[in-house]
């Protein structure tokens, strides 16, 4: 048993992490519960040499309702990255207990989460503070279902002379009519 | 902290410096009473003024602004602001079929697009499985490294320009210039050259560019010595730059940072060397490290990484190979369906850590492509962490010491 194996299934048994998985070498994976999260990531940093956090993301799983969190470790000593994936629910007011207290860098990957995807880090620092998106009204705008073309035309107008041409049934009719059969 | 290194006696005093600062301001009744552990800034006493730097301000790199609360000439407070080049990349990406990402994906980091281009591609190869001939992986390297010079020239005229030091500048994007005629030679493109495609490269070399390429890189070192005898033996650039933003290897970590800012604070970490990839396991070349931490020492190692990707390039031209196929054939791009998984691909570019996360859910779509960006770390928290009891005349040298580009921040 090598040491990263032996490191997954310490996790397995701490703190309940399933699914281990190497995608390549030096690159693992492995899914932790919300609530034993915060935990094993304090673990891996400051006992298990997992002192750099590369990134820290969310991917959006709509028709499962669920967010993925993504933190993503590298240990310089063993020169091995760890993604430690989270699952939660993503239905609004979504939840997850913060990371700045063990990375200064993370107080901006939860000021980024909470804007794009509406996530809240209770007791992160300047959580509401505007980060790329000034003003923002809408819904966090990387969630899937916020609509980007409804947006766009509630809120922009065409320039007056443009004709509105549907691309798809232009390139059909116009441009290459004998080829569309084929599409 | 692990195997951290000791910090250099020079080093030692920018950190004393600042940790005077600090109790000066903790101590000091003309500061800020601390509130809840916050400073409390009463603007209207008179004792503080609340200033903009940026977003259109030569002192500040790219599009982006630091809100500064000021007591004399020196800063209290820092608050970056980003958001002024936001594209909205990420999300764009989701609703783009995979050969559809591939244009945009290069125009995330506007001075060095390569790096998103090699990242791109090396993902998808990795997740579909894809192995690219050994005549790519030559090229890509050789595009990589010129990349980074083009980078880096540009990167010299600003810390000059910081300075007061413009001439510099000058010379500095002619070099650049002339590289990018290679670029244009090489891809048809200047600026986002659009050229390493999945699966390999666009187009062969042209017939003679590696001459033409030796041609242009004697000529930039020969620039190089100029720069070096100019500025970095210049009184004014060293008092300005020796001291100035130090980072203390101990916080190393927890701002995540990497590359020459880690380097120059005694961490001997280089992803070519750590986790190689391209042909940089047959080159030869050597992690390069300083210990004063300071933003000269940024500017040093810098520079010797100029020299050393010329000698890089000179050896890639060496041994580039004379023929073989420089692309393999992929699916139809039209309906590529990349297999259901995850990777995270990452390469040393200029500035630290440059890596792309991508999420496929088996469609031809990415479900979720992440890019990480050093300056993430190094133009928000770490900026406003070491701008503290920083002159204000001194901050656009910080800025450009961190070697920072917003676009990647905002993606």
């Amino acid at each position: 048993m090598n040491d990263m194996e032996r490191l997954l299934e310490e996790l397995a048994r701490r703190f309940g992490a399933t699914n281990p998985l190497q995608v390549k070498m030096n690159q693992y994976y492995v899914s932790v519960p919300s609530a034993q999260a915060v935990a094993a990531l304090t673990q891996l940093k400051t006992l298990e040499g997992f002192g750099h956090l590369s990134f820290f993301t969310c991917v959006d799983y709509l028709e499962e309702d669920r967010f993925e969190l993504l933190y993503l470790l590298h240990s310089y000593t063993r020169g091995t990255d760890l993604g430690v994936r989270v699952s939660i629910p993503r239905t609004l007011p979504v939840q997850m207990e913060g990371i700045h207290h063990l990375w200064a860098a993370g107080e901006t990957y939860q000021r980024e989460l909470r804007e794009m995807y509406g996530i809240e880090f209770p007791g992160s620092p300047r959580l509401h503070d505007d980060f790329a998106l000034e003003g923002w009204q809408e819904m966090p705008p990387m969630r899937r279902d916020f609509d980007t073309k409804e947006y766009s035309l509630r809120t922009f107008e065409a320039r007056p002379g443009r004709a509105k041409i549907d691309n798809r049934e232009h390139m059909k009719k116009e441009l290459y009519p004998s080829e569309a059969e084929t599409w | 902290m692990v195997n951290a290194p000791k910090i250099s006696p020079k080093a030692a005093r920018g950190v004393d410096l600042r940790r005077r600062n600090q109790a000066h301001i903790n101590d000091n009744p003309l500061m800020p009473p601390i509130v809840n552990g916050k400073a409390v800034f009463e603007l209207e006493s008179g004792k503080y003024l609340k200033t903009w730097q940026g977003p259109q301000h030569p002192g500040i790199t790219g599009n982006m602004s630091l809100e500064l609360v000021i007591c004399g000439d020196e800063i209290v407070e820092c608050k970056t602001h980003v958001g002024y080049l936001h594209r909205g990349f990420e999300k764009l990406l989701e609703r783009r079929k995979y050969i559809q990402c591939f244009p945009v994906v290069c125009r995330i980091a506007v001075p060095e697009p390569d790096f998103n281009e090699y990242l791109f591609a090396e993902t998808l190869e990795s997740l579909s499985g894809i192995q690219i001939p050994e005549k790519a992986q030559w090229i890509r390297t050789m595009q990589l490294e010129m990349a980074r010079l083009a980078s880096f020239f540009m990167w010299l005229g600003g810390q000059g320009g910081a300075f007061g030091m413009e001439t510099q500048g000058q010379w500095t994007v002619t070099m650049r210039d002339y590289l990018l005629d290679r670029f244009e030679e090489l891809t048809g493109h200047r600026i986002y050259h659009m050229y390493m495609l999945p699966g390999g490269v666009r187009s062969d070399l042209p017939e003679g560019f590696l001459g033409r390429l030796r041609d242009t890189l004697d000529t930039c070192q020969t620039t190089l010595d100029d720069v070096e005898r100019t500025m970095f033996h210049n009184a004014v650039f060293k008092m300005r730059a020796k001291g100035l933003g130090v980072i203390n290897p101990a916080i190393v970590e927890e701002f995540g940072i990497t590359g020459p800012n880690a380097r120059a604070a005694g961490f001997a970490r280089d992803l070519r060397k750590d986790e190689p990839y391209g042909v940089y396991p047959q080159l030869d070349f050597a992690v390069i490290t300083r210990t004063d931490s300071d933003a000269y020492a940024r500017a040093e190692v810098r520079l010797e990484e100029m020299y050393q990707g010329i000698s890089l390039l000179r050896q890639i031209c060496d041994r580039m190979p004379k023929d073989g196929p420089f692309f393999t054939p992929l699916p139809n791009v039209l309906h590529w369906q990349v297999p259901k998984g995850f990777i995270y691909t990452k390469a040393e570019c200029t500035r630290g850590e440059y890596g792309y996360y991508l999420e496929s859910d088996g469609s031809d779509k990415p479900r979720r492509l992440y890019v990480r960006g050093p300056s993430y770390t190094h133009a928000v928290s770490l900026m406003e962490h070491l701008s503290i009891g920083c002159n204000i005349a001194d901050t656009a040298g910080l800025m450009v010491s961190l070697h920072t580009y917003p676009p990647e921040v905002e993606r």
